[in-house]
């Protein structure tokens, strides 16, 4: 595998574009080892019908393609451009500006041109323009029209798996494109040809074969829980009992699996199982709508749909009236975005209702699935739940608006309400890096592999710049999110770019500042470390 | 797809060395796998492989890392149960090391 380079050595970006001679249409693409991922494996394509499943590695010079795998790709766009209005609109209209040239992650990290919005676009605009249109089939590449070639189709690959679909480059454009629509249409034509990453195959045969990107059965879900139940009896002398696939619960909990699995998720899992049980409301988790994110969304719309239809059909087969769903990134431009069209309507659902508040949640009135960070922001604000934020005093927090939650459903307020509820040190980051101008963690989209960390530690550094601006400012040690894949790249990042800043999920934050009835004095966190200043009182017992 | 040489017969095994079959595996493997890694499998690195095994056995999925300390705290002795113990048997990190020599693959999704 690729060495990943010091950050002295990879802070030093070059942006003068390189001299080619010939123009960007006719670089071929260098494959540059911990730029890229993996290429999928034939057993995960096969596991979910996809084409042209082989043994394939993207930096070798065949990879064997279909025969007719020019006809396949030229097929495929015809038949999008035909689909999405939207997509032909992205085509026809960019005007190169240049807006939104340097707002990208990855462009400010890696300086490659190609890494500017619009130049990746351009990777797929031009071939639209020698296929589709008359005067790019008229004037070649005088109307900026190229052939797709295979070296093209190459570019391709290499470009649009080095873009998260974060869409900052479109909150900049003054026509609204959306580049993370061109990503995804041209990682669907991709994958009519089989060329995925591993890594984002994987959890997607994972999760229609198991319900989860992970692979976790059901029994390993339950067991999983019950050591964080374990835990949570030994911090707060509480046993929390969820309930598991119980038919004629009033809600359906739907978290992304990495909460059951991988730290520093679990804990904020464990935040999720202590606030939930401390409101005594009557929900149910679900081992078969074990997972809120949806890799197919990487992959293409259908199988995206093919993913997601699991959450409806499991609210309808339990008979619950409504789904509250944790803390995720891309599932919930899924949710807000797609759920309803794709596998709509719910009517078998009611108009989401806090139990505990009685706030009837409009916003989710046609997908009836209401995000954690709105229910407990609710509680808060209508006194329903005692909080003690001094537990948190130990850390100076900073949050970070995940791409998704931010930009693709406007959840901006909600999260800071509830921090600055539990915590009494919180510090925004620069105006520039956070809401709707969020800088991207570098990894998403399912690029959090580890062959590619290159790629992630550059696409994740205007993230860290910002982050270590508050850490020298005001001493922030803790970066909290609402996405588990936050949650799983941001202390790989932290560590490289930021080192002494940990990661934690929001409801971790709750978790620790929540005063339970009957419970016993803390002197734990939920990461079982001391409470500064209980070093006694822990001996004492 | 590469392969690792074991007793004159090539396993399939990942990118990144990872056995493709968890099922073939043998207790040689781990032997020859940690020698490439200059690391010599002591009782404890064993005891750590052997729990994997019969926890993969059970639940087709590595034990995420709470589980395995607090499993290796029960059998070991609580001042072991600790990531810290387990990185000084796994230099590269009990998920990634120690399961690669256990033959099993990698987590993979929001992780």
């Amino acid at each position: 595998m690729a060495k990943l380079p010091k950050p002295e050595e990879l802070s030093k970006i070059d942006y003068k574009p390189p001299k080619t001679g010939c123009g960007w249409r006719e670089t071929p693409v260098q494959f540059k080892e911990g730029m890229y991922c993996f290429g999928s494996r034939p057993k995960y394509l096969e596991e979910v019908g996809f084409p042209n499943a082989r043994e394939w590695k993207p930096n070798e010079e065949d990879w064997k393609l279909p025969e007719n795998w020019k006809d396949i790709i030229l097929d495929g766009l015809k038949e999008r451009l035909e689909k999405y209005r939207s997509f032909r609109l992205f085509m026809d209209i960019c005007v190169r500006c240049g807006a939104c040239a340097d707002k990208c992650h990855f462009f400010i990290g890696s300086g490659d041109p190609k890494n500017m919005p619009v130049l990746r676009a351009e990777l797929i605009r031009s071939v639209y323009r020698k296929y589709f249109t008359p005067g790019g089939k008229v004037f070649g590449q005088w109307a900026g029209a190229r052939e797709l070639t295979y070296d093209v189709l190459k570019e391709w690959w290499y470009y649009f798996y080095q873009c998260t679909e974060c869409r900052r480059c479109s909150v900049f454009c003054p026509y609204g494109i959306d580049q993370a629509e061109i990503t995804m249409i041209g990682r669907e034509l991709l994958n009519l040809i089989g060329c995925n990453t591993d890594w984002i195959a994987g959890p997607v045969a994972n999760c229609y074969r198991k319900g989860n990107h992970l692979g976790l059965e059901p029994h390993a879900i339950v067991s999983n829980l019950e050591y964080m139940i374990d835990d949570i009896e030994e911090i707060t002398g509480i046993r929390v009992d969820p309930s598991f696939n119980r038919k004629g619960a009033e809600i359906l909990f739907v978290t992304p699996s990495g909460d059951l699995f991988g730290d520093p998720g679990t804990y904020t899992c464990m935040g999720y199982l202590m606030l939930l049980h401390e409101i005594g409301i009557d929900y149910t988790w679900s081992t078969y709508a074990s997972e809120g994110g949806n890799f197919g969304f990487f992959t293409s719309m259908e199988m995206a749909k093919r993913l997601n239809y699991k959450i409806y059909a499991e609210a309808k087969r339990l008979g619950v009236k409504w789904i509250l769903g944790g803390e995720c990134g891309h599932m919930w431009r899924v949710v807000h975005q797609f759920m309803d069209t794709w596998n709509g309507p719910a009517d078998f659902l009611e108009e989401p209702v806090s139990p505990v508040t009685g706030t009837r949640f409009e916003n989710a009135k046609t997908t009836k699935m209401v995000h954690i960070a709105e229910f407990t922001a609710d509680l808060i604000k209508n006194g329903k739940i005692k909080l003690d934020p001094s537990r948190n005093d130990h850390l100076k927090v900073t949050f970070h608006d995940s791409c998704n939650t931010s930009r693709g459903m406007g959840i901006l307020e909600e999260p800071r309400y509830i921090i600055k509820h539990v915590c009494n040190n919180f510090y925004d980051m620069s105006k520039n890096a956070t809401r709707e101008k969020t800088f991207c963690c570098g990894s998403g989209s399912g690029l959090n592999a580890g062959e590619n960390m290159e790629l992630r530690m550059r696409g994740g550094f205007p993230r860290a710049n910002a982050v270590k601006e508050v850490k020298e400012q005001h001493g922030v040690n803790m970066l909290a999110n609402i996405c588990a894949i936050d949650r799983a790249v941001l202390p790989t990042l932290m560590d490289y770019w930021v080192p002494g800043v940990s990661v934690c999920g929001t409801h971790e934050l709750v978790g620790n500042a929540l005063v339970m009835k009957g419970e016993k004095k803390r002197t734990m966190d939920l990461r079982l470390e001391t409470l500064p200043g209980m070093e006694d009182s822990e001996e004492e017992e | 797809m590469p392969t690792m040489e074991f007793e004159g017969k090539q396993y399939e095994v990942d990118e990144e060395g990872y056995l493709i079959d968890w099922s073939v595996w043998t207790e040689g493997m781990a032997e020859v796998m940690a020698k490439q890694d200059g690391i010599e499998l002591t009782e404890e690195h064993w005891e750590i492989i052997r729990f994997l095994r019969s926890y993969f056995e059970k639940y087709q999925i590595a034990p995420m890392i709470k589980i395995l300390t607090k499993e290796i705290a029960k059998t070991m002795g609580k001042e072991k149960g600790n990531t810290k113990y387990l990185y000084e048997l796994y230099p590269a990190g009990p998920a990634k090391q120690a399961c690669r020599y256990a033959g099993l693959p990698k987590p993979t999704g929001c992780v």
